[in-house]
């Protein structure tokens, strides 16, 4: 039996409730600010009770937004946000733990925390701020970096092939894996609110620029111009259709996923994918996270499975066990098995 | 049996030697509990090597365990009187700690060619000299044991499992005891298998009748001295299941959930395993990805309000030296229980040591003082995991609870309390909607802050790694910085004045003073008590609070002229004794070995310190 662990509240947050008083110290022009914003109008849409909110975070630029949320915080320390996390919601299930991390502090040097998280399918809102490099140290490539570019420890361009958020995500067995843009705040607080809604693990990558380290990296994509054409907002139950007049589509071509205009080389709509984000087997999704390139990147919810959740199971052994165990208090424990009396 | 000479003795030290797998520990605790169970006090030892099986009959694989009994016992015993070697290796390596004149018992099946080949014995080991100096029985525990199976119709892997039986069944016979218990034992253990309770059953008792049968035996069985102990009812208790119960006596005293939060590692393992039990107790014990997990999940859990606990080892409380300034610096409520093991790094995994004490006084970056304390023997872990409980949740700090492999591993007689009896726990709750809550707020008496649950309305805020000020925000200002320091100390420092003050032993004006700390009070309460009763003016001293240090330590140790620090471990508590007490001339005694303390080295050198 699936249960939910966090009250809910009939009152009707605003935005601004979860506004924290503190000034906000990231960069003019970072995509932080746009991922707040989005965050602060997913909590009011969620009816969680504002006292049960946790938001943790590692280090690096983004882990500072526990200081901007109005809610109960944890600015942690590097990379360890997932395993601060998980004792949190472990010791008060009730409450709606949410993790912020980059890149590097995700994937680097939280990355076994991270891919361990998922495996267990803790009920962690999980959110990564992707932009590709460590901006807090100034401008070292991440474990996400784009293969042969130029950061100040790669002069001579980096030889690490980088991570795909996704691929990580699905190699370690994860049951919800959206994207979103940090230059589409409405995607960002839906895809955010999906995730909230997603009893186990749920990660969000939100792909963001770092404004004066790696500026533009994701502008191949983002750009007004091309973004209707580069990416593709997947939607559960809908033929995956994208670009700016609409007539592109995703196909499965026998062998790889592939691009395709509607009406050209007698493609129809029934050519065109239809995307299910509760596919259990995880390979159409990790073929939809990995697009990139000729294919347009995929954004919104990629895959959303039921699986129970690590908190779930939890409850239900200590339940059973508060309910059937030997012991019902610490004397009988100490008096247990042999004993004598002198 | 009617007509053997009984010799009475006070004590007596047994050693079962075999190779890993010949179930020795079990061996070793079946006699422990028997006689626990007839009245003796005990103190029990396992020594064994870190590879679960090494190659088979080699020395690499001897797996030993020393069993002290009798009247008032303090520790598992310097050498044993009665040694049982079930193969040429465990003989080899283990006639070291049989007492010159001990009762040596081997597995005689076992002499063969090959079997000391393997050993490494190029000669018959039984040599002349040897057989003057021991009293040797050559039991052949292997034949005897493979024909009780053949009658049995029990296969072959199953009976040679069983060999350690017989070996119990001499020692039963030598030490005047019934096999009552241990048949309950085994009926128990094997319920659903009654063929191998039959087996163990006859092995056990074909031991016992074997040595009834051997004439040289009848001059050596001994009746060991019931110990004289406080009324109340009693078990026998292993250091780390004593550790998991005193945090588990904590969590319901104070009221908050219990949390561990923990990654396997050698010899503090037995802490997850036992409070993995208990979640019929609230027990959330988690089974972190690494030992940085397994701390991080505490602090996080120690935020959301419950008593969390980690328990590591050497290098594991290493991995967790970042996360500790954290805990520090987040001021939140925090056990790490540390069995110590032989260091530096992979170290002597399964051996005893006092080595992680610098580790845990200095271990992290920046000024990060927190609360150490030591238990001091297997029991006592029980009371010392409490109060380590008690300190974190009513003042607010990490506590690092230092226990090691030979309390954690060892077992000995619990006087088991009344909870009702343990003093009460009032972790610092904050008031929900309180306006004057701030997250660093402190009590004037204290100078900790107050627990603000998530979940607790009207209390937002936000801790973390970065320096903050007293309300909460955070702070890059000098003077804020500097008066955070201290604050974080002085919390600290003034635990001191909710502690016990420091108790000496023995003359006021003795000639020396024996300081000693954690796990090592058995072999030197007993070293100062012989010395004592020879008529040496030896006064002893043990330190379980080793930060802060009870108010009247210096008071203490400027009494005397003559100062020896006593420590497995190449000096790190006296030189924390001597940054703080400079004007206290100590010298040191030190022992790296893997090993704990003999009274008789112990003794040794405070002679010699005497006459100097």
């Amino acid at each position: 039996m699936e249960k939910h662990f966090v009250p809910k509240t009939d009152v009707e947050y605003t935005k601004q409730d979860f506004t924290s008083d503190q000034m906000v110290k990231w960069c003019p022009g970072c995509g932080d600010h746009a991922i707040l914003a989005a965050l602060l109008n997913a909590f009011p849409k969620l009816h969680d009770k504002k006292e049960n909110i946790c938001m943790v975070s590692g280090i690096g630029c983004s882990s500072r937004i526990p200081y901007y949320v109005d809610t109960y915080g944890f600015h942690s320390i590097h990379g360890r946000a997932c395993a601060i996390a998980t004792g949190v919601k472990l010791a008060n299930p009730a409450l709606s733990v949410w993790v912020n991390m980059g890149d590097g502090d995700s994937m680097a040097i939280g990355g076994n925390h991270l891919i361990h998280a998922i495996r267990r399918n803790q009920d962690l809102n999980i959110t990564i701020f992707n932009n590709e490099i460590y901006g807090l140290t100034k401008g070292q490539y991440s474990p996400t970096t784009k293969f042969g570019q130029v950061t100040k420890t790669s002069p001579y361009g980096t030889i690490d092939y980088p991570f795909n958020p996704g691929e990580l995500v699905m190699g370690a067995q994860g049951t919800f894996f959206a994207r979103s843009l940090d230059v589409v705040p409405p995607l960002t607080t839906e895809v955010m609110t999906r995730a909230a809604e997603h009893d186990g693990c749920s990660v969000v990558e939100v792909l963001q620029n770092c404004v004066i380290f790696n500026d533009k990296t994701h502008q191949a994509i983002t750009d007004r111009a091309v973004r209707d054409d580069r990416t593709i907002v997947l939607e559960h139950g809908k033929p995956m259709i994208f670009g700016k007049d609409k007539n592109k589509g995703i196909r499965f071509n026998g062998r790889q996923l592939e691009a395709v205009v509607i009406g050209e080389n007698g493609i129809t709509i029934d050519d065109i994918l239809v995307h299910h984000e509760d596919t259990e087997d995880c390979g159409i999704h990790m073929m939809l996270a990995r697009m990139g390139g000729d294919l347009p990147v995929a954004l919104g919810v990629i895959r959303n499975v039921k699986k129970e959740s690590y908190t779930q199971l939890y409850e239900e052994q200590m339940e059973q066990q508060m309910a059937n165990g030997k012991y019902r208090c610490m004397d009988d424990l100490l008096n247990s098995g042999d004993t004598w009396e002198v | 049996m009617s007509q053997n000479q009984i010799v009475n003795k006070e004590d007596l030290v047994v050693r079962f030697a075999g190779d890993s797998g010949d179930g020795m520990q079990l061996s070793g605790t079946l006699f422990s509990d028997a006689s626990a169970l007839t009245g003796n006090d005990i103190a029990t030892f396992p020594d064994y090597p870190a590879e679960i099986r090494a190659p088979h009959n080699t020395i690499a694989g001897v797996s030993g365990y020393q069993v002290h009994v009798g009247k008032s016992i303090y520790s598992s015993g310097d050498k044993c009187d009665i040694l049982v070697a079930m193969n040429p290796a465990s003989f080899k390596s283990n006639l070291k700690w049989a007492k010159k004149g001990a009762t040596v018992i081997v597995d005689i099946d076992t002499f063969t060619a090959e079997g000391l080949e393997k050993a490494g014995y190029t000669t018959d080991p039984f040599t002349e000299e040897f057989e003057r100096d021991y009293t040797i029985i050559k039991a052949p525990i292997t034949s005897f044991t493979a024909r009780i199976g053949e009658e049995q119709g029990i296969d072959k892997k199953t009976t040679e499992k069983s060999r350690n039986m017989f070996a119990l069944g001499i020692i039963f016979f030598m030490t005047n005891k019934s096999l009552d218990q241990t048949f309950a034992y085994l009926e128990r253990k094997f319920a659903k298998k009654p063929e191998v309770v039959k087996l163990n059953k006859a092995v056990l008792t074909e031991g016992y009748e074997y040595a009834d049968k051997l004439e040289v035996i009848h001059s050596h069985i001994v009746s060991i001295a019931q110990a004289e102990m406080p009324k109340g009812r009693y078990r026998n208790i292993t250091g780390n299941v004593a550790t998991a119960w005193g945090l588990l006596a904590a969590s319901e005293k104070s009221g908050r959930r219990l949390f561990l939060g923990s990654y396997p590692i050698t010899p503090a393992t037995d802490v997850m395993v036992e409070l993995a039990k208990h979640k019929s107790l609230g027990a959330r014990v988690f089974q972190a990805e690494d030992e940085i997990a397994g701390i991080c999940s505490a602090i996080g859990a120690s935020f959301a309000g419950a008593l969390a606990c980690t328990s590591t080892s050497g290098p594991g409380l290493s991995l967790k030296s970042e996360a500790l300034g954290l805990a520090v610096m987040t001021e939140l409520p925090l056990v790490v229980v540390d069995v110590q093991r032989g260091g530096p790094s992979t170290g002597l995994p399964t051996k005893t040591e006092q080595s992680d004490l610098a580790q845990a006084l200095y271990g992290r970056n920046g000024e990060a003082p927190l609360v150490v304390v030591a238990a001091s023997s297997s029991a006592n872990c029980f009371y010392w995991a409490f109060e380590a409980a008690r300190i974190a949740l009513e003042h607010m700090t990490p506590v690092i609870l230092l226990t090691d492999g030979y309390l954690g591993n060892g077992s000995q007689l619990f006087r088991i309390p009344k909870m009702s009896d343990l003093p009460e726990i009032k972790p610092r709750l904050a008031t929900p909607n309180d306006p004057e809550y701030r997250p660093f707020r402190r009590d004037a008496e204290k100078f900790a802050r107050q627990w603000a649950l998530p979940g607790m309305e009207g209390l937002r805020h936000r801790v973390g790694g970065l320096e903050k000020c007293p309300d909460g925000p955070l702070s890059t200002d000098p003077e804020n910085h500097a008066l955070m320091c201290h604050n974080r100390q002085e919390k600290v420092d003034r635990v001191a004045n909710y502690i016990p003050e420091q108790e000496v032993q023995g003359a006021a004006d003795a000639d020396l003073l024996v300081v000693g700390w954690g796990g090592t009070s058995g072999a030197l309460t007993l070293a100062v008590e012989e010395m004592n009763k020879e008529g040496k003016k030896v006064a002893y001293t043990h330190f379980n609070y080793i930060c802060p240090l009870p108010k009247n330590t210096g008071d203490l140790l400027r009494r005397y002229k003559k100062i020896v620090v006593c420590e497995l471990n190449n000096g790190q508590f006296a030189g924390y004794l001597r940054t703080q007490f400079p004007e206290c001339p100590m010298t040191q005694y030190n022992k790296i070995m893997g090993l704990p303390f003999e009274v008789g080295e112990l003794k040794a050198e405070f002679n010699r310190l005497l006459e100097k």
